[in-house]
């Protein structure tokens, strides 16, 4: 057997392992408290008194405007100074889920107004009232359109996670990168570990095709409306 | 049953509603015709309360509620009014996520908190009057435009609402689908259904309508009974107003 494929093998169980314990379970949570926070910050820049809407603003301008890498750095190795120390995986949490959060407010926002006016009315006419008439009537509908744009950052999110390395988070890529340090065998295991994001990526783009088909499925709704 | 006292609506700047005073009877439908622009919209979204009126006072039944220009209403207030109405609108306004039966559910078990069992009972003989039955669980993008009105119809009807409102019913349609449409209504007219509704079609209107207003720049022209006022206006507005639409019927049925 060639030694690169050996290689390859013997460290595919430590990476595997890596991206189970560390980078699945960041991707997960952070998008689910992340999506979460970005429902709240849309609606709030959607239906919120100004003060609270400029508060809303401020946050996603701020991340929407720095790198994630300087965010990172800034939660584990800057917030310290100021007496506030975190491990390097709830520092990562926070960090993508703030992130997670400023770019799925905008896409929330988006297609929570993208639901014609006339639905509120018809939601209203049968005497919903405003939280009725938006859990069952306008967030159905534009959780329906909103379903390509989350994807894409669901799987941006998969690959982004991979900065959590450089604050000392051992996911997939901080795992290549010491297997690198007894090996030196830098090109080998970071291809491998580009693989396995790529066969990541690949399978979660199928799902969406999928999800996406799924929801076509009434009566051509979404085809009518886009 | 259902009064209307000196109701003003602005717009900003705009004055669409001028005082505007009507009573209409339990039992009663009532044509609201008039030029477009006139308010004849705002006036039946002034009774369902999706427009608030600036001032004047809305009535249904016992329900009363006044209007000062600045002053907030309760939303309490406004609703428990509006769940007395149901409304039909122009475009339909089908929720496109719920099959047709679920269109017609919804106000039941999500406002009313009907058990779905009680609901689905109740949703399928609306249906069934509306001659939507077979239809029930399609969805709203896969039927034609008469039939989607006839959902929305037994959607609008599900909650017992003591007057249905309906802005332009039949005008997205096409006239051989409008007839299915004006067929509804006139047998649910017959039943003694309370309606108002505005409207172009003078077909709809003298089949189904015992009392006419005419609306103009957001004033009350003239009212009475709909033969009447279709037939021999007194108004030299509403006369004027009543060849065009009467030109308008002539010409539309040479087109079919
Ligand atoms: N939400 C609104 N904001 C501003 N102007 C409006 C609004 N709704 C209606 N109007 C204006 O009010 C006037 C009356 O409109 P409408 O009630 O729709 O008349 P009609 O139904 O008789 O055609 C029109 O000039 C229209 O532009
Ligand atoms: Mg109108």
């Amino acid at each position: 057997m060639p030694h690169w494929v050996q290689l390859m093998l013997d460290s595919l169980g430590p990476l595997l392992y890596a991206a189970l314990m560390f980078s699945a379970p960041l991707t997960l949570l952070s998008f689910a408290f992340g999506l979460t926070l970005g429902l709240i910050v849309a609606l709030i820049r959607l239906f919120a008194p100004a003060p609270i809407v400029a508060i809303a603003r401020f946050y996603v301008w701020i991340i929407r405007g720095t790198p994630l890498l300087v965010q990172l750095f800034l939660i584990f190795y800057g917030l310290p100074s100021v007496g506030i120390v975190l491990d390097a995986f709830p520092a990562a949490l926070i960090g993508f889920t703030l992130n997670v959060g400023a770019y799925t407010s905008e896409i929330i926002r988006a297609v929570i107004s993208s639901v014609p006016k006339g639905q509120w009315e018809a939601a209203y006419s049968i005497g919903m009232s405003w939280s009725q008439a938006m859990r069952r009537t306008i967030l159905p509908q534009a959780a329906r359109v909103a379903v390509p744009p989350l994807s894409n950052t669901f799987i941006s999110l998969v690959k982004d996670t991979s900065l959590a390395a450089a604050i000392t988070v051992p996911e997939l890529f901080q795992a290549a990168q010491r297997i690198v340090a007894t090996t030196y065998e830098p090109l080998i295991l970071y291809i491998e570990a580009a693989l396995i994001y790529l066969a990541l990526s690949s399978i979660l783009s199928q799902l969406q095709v999928r999800l996406e088909r799924r929801l076509g499925r009434y009566g051509g709704f979404i085809e009518a409306r886009s | 049953m259902i009064g209307l006292e000196n109701i003003e609506k602005q717009f900003g700047d705009l004055t669409v509603l001028k005082g505007v005073t009507l009573t209409m009877e339990e039992g009663s439908v009532t044509a609201l015709v008039g030029p477009s622009g006139g308010g004849k919209s705002t006036l039946l979204r002034c009774i369902n309360l999706l427009e608030i009126p600036t001032s004047g006072a809305v009535r249904i039944g016992e329900d009363r509620l006044e209007f000062r220009p600045g002053q907030r209403v309760p939303t309490a207030a406004v609703q428990r009014l509006r769940r007395q109405t149901g409304m039909v609108f122009q475009n339909f306004q089908l929720f496109p996520h719920r099959t047709a039966i679920e269109n017609v559910m919804e106000g039941l078990t999500t406002v009313l908190k009907w058990p779905e069992n009680r609901a689905r009972e109740r949703a399928m003989s609306l249906l069934e009057k509306v001659g939507m039955a077979h239809k029930a669980d399609a969805w709203p993008a896969t039927l034609s435009g008469g039939q989607q009105q006839r959902v929305a119809i037994a959607r609008a009807l599900a909650p017992s609402p003591r007057v249905l409102l309906c802005d332009e019913p039949t005008s997205a349609l096409d006239p051989e689908l409008a007839q299915e449409v004006v067929d509804v209504l006139s047998d649910l007219a017959r039943e003694g259904t309370t309606m108002v509704m505005a409207t172009h079609d003078l077909r709809l209107a003298s089949t189904i309508a015992r009392e006419a207003v005419f609306l103009d720049a957001g004033v009350v022209v003239e009212k009475g009974p709909a033969q009447k006022l279709f037939s021999d206006p007194e108004h030299e507005r509403t006369k004027r107003f009543i060849a065009t639409l009467t030109h308008e019927m002539v010409s539309d049925g040479e087109a079919i």
